[in-house]
């Protein structure tokens, strides 16, 4: 047992479950217009904005408008996008004169940062202006959380209301969420990464000389280094608020610029779970029935937890081809032991794990560590985390509408156990129901496997994979994995930034992204206008131990019964080889 | 459908031989295609017979021998699924033809004009039309379904029911609604034929267990959705697993990719065969439960409808109390002795047989100390109670004659007599109407005597099933008409939630729309044209099989017995139904884990020989591994076939305790049942070296 792999988990998780309650009440307040502290201040902001955008922000919307107002709103945010990419060369902000970039990278990147996955087919600091980061992509970072906790919102409304036609205003919701969740703990973040030492600057790249020269492949001399800089701390607190994880830097959150201490890697992971784990309260909160949210949040962490520390024991381990040449991969006071291979110093074995499993369990995808070096095992986790369809926690919002699609599942199994046609909240849950809730189980798999199978049969695609045999198998599944899932993270030793790759991603990260959320707001629509059924005895209880751990199955087996061929060429047999040689 | 016949086993030669020929005729395509997930088998064994006459002719992607075993075992699994479905048919289409059996062509008496006494010609049942009268007298066969229209008869309908004792059907009032192929035993009747032929009661129960109309019930598309989602991701993680197997091999330079032959395999034995292969014998097996209880749905909805359930509605008269009523207290009118009214109750009752006359006898006896007599002692002659005259009573030998019946029956018979009923008992009798109670009232010849008062008795054992009913979260709900207080103080005894006193139809029907907008579904029984409106409305409606036509139609349900307590066992029927489909839906899943073990290792152990680390179960080698998996999930269709037929026990519990228990044997069974029935299978065929 090394106990600092423990007491580094337990402090994550316990800080984490700490946030949950006030934050989730905040949150549920702001989206059932109650005052907060906030109002006072961003109560006439609010309405500014409604004023000047002629919103009525007591129109509600059917189901159908609410998903043309998202989609709307997200396509022009695409548009916005891509065009800032393709003419940054004429905009300002441009210190370092960055090109135009090439339509197919612009079109993947526009769609990435939409659909809050934030797959990086770029570098940050060899690729984009300070313009387009900061007014294209950090804009996109918000409103495409914001997008995400609107569509969750709306569903939670369909499990409240009685013979409702409407689900709410998504312009409303969406300012809201901009405006009281999002912008307040962003600055709050921001400042303190600038204490940390995280950039922000609108001053163009430094050159600092050595301290210590080093000579190129070439054997000259190297004296001088370019240090990138930029706005980058304002961008990095929404990147891990908002479940985005798109880094300003390429190497993401690795980067000393981005994540240079050990209590800015404290702050930032934290970021990244903080609102999906808040969600689960908020949802409690709202549907009058804590224990409801609680149960949610009970059946992310029953399977986050073990999951987390299997992946710290993967790594601690260390890697047996090391071992077997005499090499200590022991965790001393001196080193932390196990395999460091891609990994930071500064964070050691239990940070790099930590964030490895939190930023794939949440659908953020910021790296502090190269997922490609970790053990096969340790990086199967990361890697069946986005598989699992990016419930366990999830992205911003998209993470818990789809573990209640998974609910809804759940219930109807268990309802036809009992014998009772399901209900969950007091809704029935029928046909149409599980028409869209099996899109959800359904269709992310599809995205992954058919992107996969034809990555590695196509020779323009094949011709990315470097690494032959499973390792080269498992990285393209982690693409096809995070892209399909909305997470973003990359396994790496894949070269991605190739005209297959932009545009295959780009479909599977847009399909993934909308033929979920309008499912959702169907279903949201559908249970509005139903009549709420009462409790009874013959009820199932959804907030029991019993009906926790079923959801778990439900959403474990799902996830197993889908990958495991997949898994088993992949990682699992890459472990049998490494072990078993 | 005699009671006699309802315990007959489930594998009757005389059914087992037509389902296995229907088993074989169900491979039409046309037949498989409205359940996706045998369509996929039936796919897949197609699939592998053309790849074994491909082997066959030299150039297949396996041996021969070992594709075809598969494509064998493929094929099975669709007949096994096949014989499940025809076997539930076959045992409705049995109780079908037990009831045509009672369906003669009979004669009918068709008369010219609708009164008693005009003529008729004698007609074959099958000309009649609606509208339609005939005259049916004692001995005839009634020949199609109808309303009484003139006259009072007793009528065995043991033919529908099973139940020997004869009936009365009388015209108007709530008993006038006779089926046809019942027989009149005694008087006559009139009827207006009610439905044309093709369209009577006993034709549609014949479609019905037939499975003829069976149509998905609302929570069968939803199941079948699910199913459709699961074949759907499984068929992706089978045929992906072809390029996946390429890429495979020629990066580790070795093996051969897998073959169709066992992704196919692998595709069959990962969708829900268990379940999709038995999901339509479940359900024609609970419209034969049905059936067995003695109900007739219309649909299948009906019944799916009666697991859901929340609130019954049950008339207190029959259901709760007995329908007879016992005595409790005597009322002598002004001047009558006490003691002289109890020995004329007494005497008037000695020869009645009815639990009313007996509590009379007994009443007499325990409180007022009359001691029982004989009636042959007396040289009595007892009269019996007629519908005409609605009294009973008794002819003495020194030539009293006394009788007992309702005020208004009594008042015409003293009025007979020259007599008067007393104003000041008639108070009497309405304050005893008042707390629910019914008067009888007694007299000789002229002289009325007093009142007996009648009191609702509690059925015994109704409270515990009412109690049983709160656990499964079904709230009850007495009806009655009875004031408010008498009404409280029975629904209370009874043990009932609630109580709905001085019922009409119209408060009826508002407490059921009251209850269903809050969100509750309801069930009710009911026999009289009056239930008519609030049975239309209910989610559930039986009908009583003695109710009037009017009923009937209104209700989804009809009761062959007449017993209002039936819909426990409805609502029963109906939690069994759904628990039998979602603990084998459960069951199927689950049975996943193990074949990957079986199967993955197996496939691609020739690529990446350091695999056999996950062939947990020692399966002896791939191809036994695969074999074993298919021979697995093709018995367990068979294994499963009496638990589809009989359905998933059920007993009042808690959900939460329910989903626990039915988790542990569905769920975990499931997990665990294949992993030893797969090393057992691969054991045999090592031992008979057949792989």
């Amino acid at each position: 047992m090394n106990w600092n792999n423990v007491i580094q988990g337990f402090v994550f998780l316990a800080t984490v479950i700490l946030l949950a309650k006030p934050l989730g009440t905040y949150m549920a307040r702001v989206y059932e217009g109650k005052p907060t502290g906030l109002h006072v201040v961003l109560g006439p902001v609010e309405r500014w904005i409604y004023r000047l955008s002629g919103i009525y922000p007591e129109t509600g919307m059917s189901w159908k408008g609410y998903a043309v107002a998202m989609m709307l709103f997200n396509g022009i945010g695409i548009a916005v996008v891509y065009a800032f990419q393709r003419l940054q060369a004429y905009l300002p902000l441009n210190p370092m004169s960055m090109q135009g970039v090439a339509p197919d990278l612009a079109f993947n990147t526009a769609i990435s940062f939409a659909t809050n996955t934030n797959w990086q087919s770029y570098g940050g600091e060899t690729t984009l202006s300070y313009l387009t980061q900061m007014v294209g992509l950090t804009m996109q970072n918000f409103v495409s959380a914001a997008s995400g906790m609107a569509v969750l919102v709306a569903l939670i409304r369909g499990f409240i209301q009685k013979k409702a036609e409407t689900i709410g205003n998504f312009w409303v919701d969406l300012v809201r969420t901009t405006l009281y969740i999002l912008l307040p703990l962003s600055m709050i973040l921001a400042i303190f990464l600038v204490s940390q030492g995280v950039v922000q600057t609108f001053k163009p790249y430094e050159k600092v000389t050595l301290l210590q020269p080093v000579m190129d492949s070439n054997g000259a001399s190297v004296q001088e280094q370019v240090l990138a800089l930029g706005p980058a701390a304002s961008q990095i607190a929404i990147k891990q608020l908002g479940t985005n994880g798109g880094g300003f830097f390429n190497v993401n959150s690795s980067h000393p610029f981005e994540n240079p201490t050990p209590v800015s890697n404290f702050l930032e992971v934290i970021a990244i779970i903080l609102i999906p784990a808040a969600l689960c309260y908020t949802f409690g909160y709202m549907v009058r029935d804590k224990r409801q949210g609680w149960a949610l949040l009970a059946v992310m962490l029953i399977i986050f937890v073990p999951c987390l520390w299997s992946c710290i024991s993967f790594e601690q381990q260390g890697n047996p081809l090391l071992s077997s040449l005499g090499i200590n991969q022991k965790a001393t006071a001196f080193q932390p032991g196990g395999n460091m291979e891609g990994k930071e110093a500064r964070f050691g074995i239990a940070n790099s794990a930590i964030w490895a499993v939190t930023t794939t369990a949440v659908s953020n995808g910021s790296v502090n560590s190269m997922h490609d070096s970790y053990m096969p095992l340790g990086g199967l986790i990361p890697l069946w985390f986005m598989q699992l369809g990016e419930v366990v926690f999830g992205g911003a919002g998209s993470g818990l509408y789809g573990m209640i699609a998974f609910a809804i599942i759940a219930v109807f199994i268990a309802g036809l156990m009992i014998g009772r046609t399901p209900e969950y909240l007091g809704k029935k849950i029928e046909a149409f129901e599980m028409k869209m809730a099996s899109l959800m189980i359904l269709i992310p798999p599809a995205l992954v496997l058919i992107g996969t199978a034809v990555a590695v049969i196509l020779p323009q695609a094949k011709a990315s994979i470097f690494n032959p045999g499973p390792h080269g198998f498992s990285e393209v599944l982690y693409a096809f994995s995070s892209a399909a899932n909305n997470n973003g993270s990359a396994f790496g030793g894949l070269s991605a930034n190739t005209l297959f790759y932009n545009i295959a991603l780009a479909l599977a990260m847009f399909f993934a992204r909308y033929w979920l959320a309008i499912p959702i707001l169907a279903v949201a629509g559908s249970l509005s206008r139903k009549k709420i059924v009462p409790v009874s005895q013959g009820t199932l209880p959804t907030h029991t131990p019993l009906f926790i751990i079923f959801l778990v199955v439900v959403v474990l087996i799902v996830g197993a019964l889908t990958f495991f061929p997949a898994l088993v060429l992949g990682p699992i047999v890459e472990h049998f080889m490494l072990h078993h040689r | 459908m005699k009671k006699s016949k309802k315990a007959k086993s489930l594998f009757n030669l005389s059914i087992i031989g037509p389902a296995i020929i229907d088993s074989f005729k169900k491979l039409d395509p046309r037949h498989q295609i409205k359940n996706p997930v045998m369509f996929v088998v039936l796919v897949g064994s197609i699939l592998t017979t053309g790849l074994y006459f491909q082997a066959l002719s030299g150039n297949g992607e396996a041996p021969a021998g070992s594709i075809l075993t598969i494509s064998l075992w493929l094929w099975f699994t669709l007949i096994f699924a096949n014989f499940a479905e025809a076997m539930a048919e076959g045992r409705g289409k049995a109780q079908a033809e037990s009831l045509r059996r009672t369906r003669r062509d009979t004669l009918a008496k068709k008369l010219y004009s609708p009164s008693y006494g005009s003529s008729y010609e004698k007609v074959s049942a099958t000309t009649l039309r609606k509208g339609d009268v005939v005259l049916v007298e004692a001995g005839d066969i009634i020949p199609m379904d109808g309303e009484v229209t003139e006259g009072v008869a007793s009528v065995d309908e043991s033919a529908i029911t099973g139940e020997s004792a004869p009936v009365i059907r009388e015209s108007g009032g709530d008993r006038n609604a006779v089926t046809g192929g019942t027989r009149v035993l005694s008087d006559w009747l009139l009827v207006r034929i009610s439905s044309n032929p093709g369209e009577t009661f006993l034709d549609h129960m014949i479609a019905m267990v037939e499975g003829a109309k069976r149509q998905k019930t609302p929570n069968e598309i939803a199941l079948s959705i699910l199913l459709a989602v699961f074949t759907i991701i499984f068929l992706l993680a089978t045929v992906t697993l072809l390029p996946f197997s390429v890429y495979s091999v020629i990066s580790a330079g070795h093996g051969a990719p897998v073959t169709v032959t066992v992704l196919v395999a692998l595709l069959v034995c990962l969708i829900p065969t268990t379940i999709g292969g038995l999901l339509p014998a479940i359900g024609i097996a609970g419209m034969d439960r049905m059936v067995q209880a003695n109900v007739v749905a219309t649909s299948g909805r009906a019944v799916e409808a009666a697991g859901d359930v929340d609130v019954l509605l049950l008339d207190k008269t029959g259901t709760i109390t007995l329908g007879n009523r016992q005595a409790v207290a005597l009322m002598p009118n002004q001047g009558v002795n006490i003691k002289s009214l109890a020995d004329a109750a007494q005497l008037a009752s000695l020869s009645d047989e009815t639990p009313e006359g007996r509590s009379i006898v007994v009443l007499a006896k325990k409180k007022y100390g009359i001691r029982e007599r004989h009636i042959h002692e007396l040289d009595a002659k007892f009269i019996p109670f007629t519908a005409q005259t609605r009294m009973s009573g008794v002819d003495l030998g020194n030539g009293r004659q006394i009788r007992k019946g309702s005020a208004e029956a009594i008042e015409d018979y003293v009025r007979k007599f020259g007599g008067s009923f007393p104003e000041d008992l008639k108070s009497n009798i309405e304050t005893i109407s008042k707390n629910g109670g019914t008067p009888l009232v007694v007299a000789e010849q002229k002289q009325v005597l007093g009142v007996v008062q009648l009191k609702d008795i509690v059925k015994g054992g109704i409270r515990e099933r009412f109690a049983e009913l709160r656990r499964m979260g079904i709230k009850t709900v007495m009806i009655t008409g009875d004031n408010p207080l008498t009404a409280a103080a029975i629904a209370a005894e009874a043990g009932m939630d609630d109580f709905l006193a001085q019922a009409t139809p119209e408060t009826k029907l508002k407490l059921i729309r009251e209850m269903q907008s809050g969100g509750r579904l309801v069930a009710m029984t009911g026999d009289g044209t009056n239930d008519a409106p609030a049975l239309a409305q209910a989610d559930v409606a039986v009908a009583m099989n003695t109710g009037t036509q009017a009923a009937k139609e209104a209700g989804n349900m009809v009761d062959l017995d007449s017993n209002p307590t039936k819909l426990i066992e409805i609502v029963k029927i109906g939690k069994q139904l759904l628990m039998t489909r979602g603990s084998l839906t459960t069951f199927s899943i689950a049975n996943d884990v193990s074949k990957y073990f079986a199967i993955i290792p197996a496939a691609f152990i020739g690529t990446y020989p350091s695999l056999k680390a996950l062939n947990i179960m020692h399966l002896a080698t791939p191809a036994s591994a695969v074999l074993s998996a298919v021979i697995f999930n093709a018995l367990i269709i068979i294994f499963l076939i009496p638990l589809a037929l009989r359905g998933v026990p059920y007993k009042p519990m808690t959900a939460n305790r329910f989903l626990r228990n039915n988790l542990l044997v569905y769920g975990v069974g499931g997990i665990v049942a294949p992993f030893v029935g797969i090393k057992l299978i691969d054991m045999i065929l090592a031992v008979l070296r057949l792989v």
